[in-house]
């Protein structure tokens, strides 16, 4: 199962996690793990999906995601996580 | 599971560190494209390219979006033509023709550089080559993508001085032919002494004869992600400094690795080699000169600099080395002057000399790289240039290469601009004492006693 990190990144606001799960949950993906931090004043958040019973292709999702990020005021990324793994992990 | 914390140091090194994949170069062998005519292997050739590379840069596009990080460039190098074509060119036009051939090839794919237009003369020049050799400065200046390369010399083999003099007056002549685009023709040309088996990296790129059909070479970068690591250890000792290196360059690697497993699963052609790199471009920071500077030097150029790089190379490949399962190409870090910001103001400053970049190449991957010099310059200096960097090579086992650009109707105190990834270039200073009857003996320089192993 490839699993996918989405990153929020940007100013802390009412309704940020709420948007992104309501778009992930319309799209079949399911959340496996949420963490947050501050840090520097920003807002970070990381959520590890599990997309492979999603309705879209991850390059379609994390271009959509990027678009919900917009319209928010934060950065919001989708990426596999494989490239956490092989860089954090021997 | 991995942690916030790891996803936010990855992903910084990504957008506020400039880390990036430089290229993923799929090496093509052409040697199924001979035939009997010009014609065909034209034909042969632009249908190989363009079959083996069409998915390329949609595939690249794709691995970028996937994984979130910049894939920079897609690359393609080939087979020295001089080998794939050599029985049917019989004029240095013919080659040019083939050139022209593989620039179509080159944009039809969507790639940004071709590399192969080469030649192989360490010991002599056939026919072939020479053609090959002379034809270089049209084909430079008529094409946009091609690059080309000549390994001139090896340890096993000596230097060939023929082909030396020969490549200084074409590198004049590349100057002249592409003058009113700043002599930018030059910045596609290398001149190798032991040119590995298979290199990757542009501009001296070509497929080795003694690899696969085609196969998958991935460049990692990142300077800007090594002196930002660097500077958390500001005025430790060396242990601590290597150490950084070290993980941040296993760091960096590894991503490489990611994207190449992934390109090649993607496009079914096998996975060669990762090259190990710190490449910079003349973004503000992504630049080798300011790792120096962070290691405590004023600039690069000044004392300790030779041992500074050598340090640094050392730690890139130590750490890299375990990161990948093949590493290969040139690997270590790259000094090429015009594509690296802080390189260029230690030009500028007086600081780094053309001396002073010749003993910089005994410790690191190239040689003297995108260094502009003023277009009086004879050609047998430049040849001298070449000779002596050759023997940097050859003596001390190691690959070397000259990238030099003669400005022409440029001085010392101007600039040649090439824009992009190229960047721009002060004119430095050259020794101007004569070395033309050294030049003009001709001939072939003896493999070095160290080479007699076996």
């Amino acid at each position: 199962m490839d699993k996918t990190v989405i990153t929020v990144v940007g100013k802390d606001n009412v309704g940020i996690i709420a948007k992104v799960c309501t778009y992930l949950a319309n799209n079949h993906v399911n959340i496996l793990d949420i963490s947050q931090t501050i840090t520097g004043g920003f807002f970070n958040m990381m959520m590890v999906v599990d997309s492979s019973e999603a309705t879209k292709d991850i390059t379609i999702f994390s271009e959509e995601l990027k678009q919900i990020g917009e319209e928010l005021g934060v950065v919001i990324q989708a990426q596999n996580e494989k490239i956490f793994n092989v860089m954090h992990r021997i | 599971m991995i942690n916030i914390n790891e996803v936010i140091e990855t992903n910084k090194m990504i957008s506020e560190m400039n880390l990036d994949v430089r290229t993923i170069t799929i090496g093509i062998s052409l040697l199924d494209c001979v035939g009997s005519t010009l014609s065909e292997v034209k034909e042969n050739i632009y249908a190989k390219i363009t079959t083996v590379a069409k998915d390329l840069v949609k595939t690249g596009k794709d691995i970028e979006k996937e994984f979130g990080i910049p894939i920079v460039n897609k690359r393609i190098s080939i087979t020295p033509i001089a080998l794939v074509a050599g029985n049917v060119c019989k004029t240095s036009d013919d080659f040019v023709e083939l050139a022209k051939v593989l620039d179509k090839a080159a944009k039809q794919v969507g790639v940004n550089f071709l590399g192969g237009y080469s030649a192989l003369v360490s010991k002599g020049m056939t026919k072939a080559d020479e053609l090959l050799i002379r034809s270089i400065p049209k084909a430079m200046a008529e094409t946009d993508f091609v690059c080309s390369s000549v390994n001139v010399g090896s340890t096993k083999t000596g230097i060939n001085m023929d082909a030396v003099k020969l490549i200084g007056e074409m590198i004049k002549e590349t100057a002249e032919l592409t003058k009113d685009n700043d002599c930018l023709g030059c910045g596609k040309f290398v001149v190798f002494c032991n040119a590995p088996d298979d290199n990757p990296f542009m501009a001296g790129a070509f497929h080795g004869v003694t690899e696969t059909d085609s196969v998958i070479n991935v460049g990692v970068s990142g300077p800007g992600v090594v002196k930002r690591a660097i500077e958390l250890v500001h005025g430790e000792n060396f242990e601590v400094l290597c150490e950084t290196i070290k993980k941040t360059a296993f760091k960096i690697t590894r991503v490489g690795q990611l994207v190449a497993k992934e390109a090649s699963k993607r496009l079914g052609i096998p996975f060669g080699i990762i090259d190990l790199s710190l490449a910079p471009t003349p973004a503000v920071g992504d630049s080798v000169g300011e790792i120096l500077e962070e290691i405590g030097l004023e600039y690069t150029g000044a004392p300790g600099t030779t041992a500074a790089l050598a340090m640094l190379n050392d730690q890139v490949k130590k750490g890299g080395v375990m990161a990948s399962s093949y590493v290969g190409g040139l690997s270590g870090a790259f000094i090429p002057v015009s594509e690296d910001q802080r390189m260029i103001d230690a030009v500028n400053a007086g600081a780094l000399t053309l001396e002073k970049l010749e003993a910089m190449t005994c410790v690191c991957s190239v040689g003297l790289d995108m260094i502009a010099i003023p277009g009086k310059t004879k050609a047998a200096t430049i040849a001298g240039l070449i000779a002596d960097e050759m023997a940097l090579g050859m003596i001390n086992q190691k690959t070397t290469a000259v990238r030099i650009i003669p400005a022409i109707g440029k001085d010392v105190g101007d600039q040649v601009e090439f824009g992009g990834l190229l960047g721009y270039a002060p004119v430095m200073p050259v020794n101007e004492f004569s070395c033309d009857d050294f030049i003009n003996r001709g001939g072939r320089i003896p493999a070095p006693i160290h080479s007699f192993k076996n």
